[in-house]
């Protein structure tokens, strides 16, 4: 009996027990393969089989394809108890399935990966959020030692990291707090005079410009800002140093990473922040002072000294006290992604992400809890 | 630096060490000692834990089980600061070199001396140079990492790893992507370290040649057993160890019958 399974393949039984199978013509990627589920319900007519051996004679030519229906025929054949003699397959075929099988499969790894259920996924997550709120209260602990160390001046660090953070958060930094701060107080004199238009009151856009850039908006955009471009920046280089094991040599030379590496960029944006929020300010209001001037013909003069008059010193402090904040936590956020990254290539792109994410939610939360305070105390 | 107690006790122990990524157990019950003046090479197929092993022995990774003791203390069960404190005798080579990019090969080896010694910055600047030269860098102080190649990246962190004169050293796979000659020269560094400064030195590679020239104990670590299957002189362990895996892998694959193939 013969039964063609395709015309790439022949099962010629030799005996009751024993069934031959020839391979036929080209065995490459493209030609269309019998189905290994198919070749061994062929062997099934056989109740009696316990051998089954090769004639690859007629094998014109073979690839990988080859090798992977026969590891599959293979393993299937070993499991029901039936001996496979190899001696017919082409000498080539031969060596790669024992090299293929030479390094036993690592056992317990497929299992490791595998899909875990709703239950144990929750579990994990919840395990994963302690495991980094605990990350958190440590690296923030370990920053406050090394702020303690600063100014006990025994701080161990670079300078030339310091002078370099300065330089990224302050001349580096203008063009962009610019551009922003500039179009942010256009806004705010637009919205501001199609509302006091109606009432006549248009040179209390001054006001209203200069209270919410000096208050406010000056120091929550420098922080946006900031947080894309350097917090961004401080994850990646910090990411980076993780999967090259630098982190790894500067410990184990007994150098606190966070000294080394968070102290400077933290201390050269909150050395920064204020300076660029000032200017974030003036920005702002020449912003609104544009369209003052051009579209609702305020005085020059006029659109100063009624600035002037809105804008109090109280103003001012809390704007540049949140600048600091804000400086201080998107160094923190940026150092604590990049510290926090895993070891590939990956990791890195997610640490500064999640250092953008985290460092804006930070700086929202932190707008709404010094607002809040203020109106409490009344200032 | 230089040590001229060369007791006999044992410079580090390791006692039933299980080490485990969370809950996957890497290789457990590993019990060892090297000696003062060993060169103690660590063994085993790829990915079997030779990196994970030598992060249990330098702090990087705490132990699932077991301990390690550095002479009398145990590594792992003192404070942070005392850990620190071994590690300071200690120069490292990480497998991928480790260098910090934002240095450039000059400020990396200086760093170590900066942070732990009173040299002058002249004397800083002449012991660096001296330490490239050793490692065939001479006059490479001004490069960033990312403009030499790999193998040199490897050199340079040797350079590193040796500018204290320490104590203990750790090498991971020092000679892995270097040519065959910059390989040998660095195996005869490695001896001449062990002669001058009476260091210890303890070398993950899979390097056969160096592991017969340099290497006068070792440990064998087996992937499939999950644990050390032998220790010993790596040339007494080629010549009859009980175990064939161990043979193989210090014969390059190659039993005495199947050698014409
Ligand atoms: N961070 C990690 N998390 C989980 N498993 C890990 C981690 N790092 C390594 N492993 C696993 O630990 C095992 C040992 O890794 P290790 O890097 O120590 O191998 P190695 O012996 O140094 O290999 P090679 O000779 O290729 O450098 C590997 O099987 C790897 O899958
Ligand atoms: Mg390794």
């Amino acid at each position: 009996m013969i039964t063609p399974a395709n015309d790439l393949l022949r099962l010629s039984p030799v005996s009751d027990s024993h069934v031959s199978l020839q391979l036929l013509g080209k065995w490459r990627q493209g030609s269309t393969l019998p189905d290994t589920g198919d070749i061994i319900s062929g062997l099934t007519q056989f109740p009696r089989l316990e051998k089954i051996s090769f004639d690859s004679s007629s094998l014109k030519s073979w690839d990988s394809i080859l090798l992977i229906t026969l590891t599959r025929l293979i393993e299937t054949c070993e499991q029901k108890g039936v001996f496979v003699d190899r001696s017919g397959l082409p000498q080539g075929v031969k060596r790669l399935l024992m090299l293929a099988s030479a390094v036993p499969e690592k056992k317990g790894t497929r299992e490791k990966r595998r899909r875990p259920t709703f239950l144990a996924h929750v579990g994990e997550e919840t395990l994963d959020f302690l495991k980094s709120a605990g990350e958190i209260i440590s690296f923030l602990g370990e920053s406050t030692i090394a702020v303690m160390k600063l100014f006990t001046g025994k701080a161990r660090y670079r300078s030339s990291d310091l002078t370099l953070t300065i330089q990224e958060c302050g001349v580096e930094a203008l063009p962009i707090v610019s551009l922003i701060s500039l179009l942010v107080g256009l806004i705010l004199a637009f919205i501001g005079a199609i509302q006091l238009e109606m009432f006549g009151a248009e040179i209390y856009v001054a006001d209203l410009v200069g209270i919410a850039m000096v208050r406010v908006m000056g120091s929550v955009m420098t922080g946006v800002i900031m947080a894309g471009r350097t917090g961004a920046a401080f994850a990646a280089q910090i990411g980076t140093m993780e999967v090259n094991e630098e982190i790894d040599a500067l410990k184990t030379l007994g150098i606190s990473p966070v000294e080394f590496l968070v102290l400077p960029r933290m201390l050269g944006m909150t050395i920064m922040m204020p300076m660029l929020c000032l200017y974030a300010n003036l920005m702002g209001i020449l912003g609104g002072l544009i369209v003052g001037v051009t579209m609702l013909d305020v005085n020059l003069v006029q659109y100063y000294l009624q600035t002037r008059n809105a804008v109090g010193i109280n103003d001012l402090v809390i704007g540049i006290i949140q600048g600091v904040l804000f400086g201080i936590l998107v160094a923190l956020t940026g150092c604590l992604r990049g510290m926090q990254c895993g070891r590939s290539a990956a990791a890195v792109g997610n640490a500064s992400t999640s250092a953008v994410v985290t460092g804006i939610v930070a700086i929202v939360v932190t707008t709404a809890l010094v607002t809040i305070i203020c109106s409490v105390i009344g200032v | 630096m230089k040590t001229t107690d060369h007791s006999s006790v044992a410079q580090i122990v390791v006692k039933n060490l299980t080490m485990a990524y969370d809950n996957y157990v890497i290789m457990q019950n590993l019990n060892f000692s090297v000696n003062p003046g060993d060169v103690f090479i660590i063994m085993g197929g790829s990915g079997c834990g030779k990196s994970t092993l030598l992060r249990h022995l330098i702090g990087l990774k705490a132990p699932f089980k077991g301990e390690i003791f550095y002479g009398n203390t145990s590594f792992w069960n003192v404070l942070p600061a005392e850990r620190d404190r071994i590690m300071k005798q200690a120069g490292i080579l990480y497998q991928s070199g480790a260098l910090w990019s934002s240095m450039t090969l000059g400020q990396n080896v200086a760093l170590p001396l900066e942070q732990y010694t009173n040299l002058k910055q002249k004397e800083i600047r002449e012991l660096v140079a001296f330490k490239l030269s050793l490692v065939g860098l001479a006059g490479f102080e001004d490069f960033y990492p990312s403009e030499i190649s790999g193998g040199m990246r490897k050199r340079a962190g040797l350079a590193r790893a040796i500018a204290m004169d320490p104590k203990f050293l750790f090498f991971d796979e020092p000679s892995a992507g270097l040519d065959p000659l910059s390989a040998r020269r660095l195996d005869e560094l490695i001896l001449e370290l062990r002669e001058s400064l009476g260091a210890t030195i303890v070398v993950v590679t899979h390097d056969l040649d160096s592991i017969f020239m340099i290497g006068n104990n070792s440990v064998f670590l087996d992937a499939g057993t999950k644990t050390m299957s032998a220790m010993g002189h790596p040339r007494m362990l080629r010549q009859d160890s009980e175990y064939d895996d161990v043979r193989l892998f210090l014969r390059r694959g190659e039993t005495k019958e199947s050698r014409h193939r």
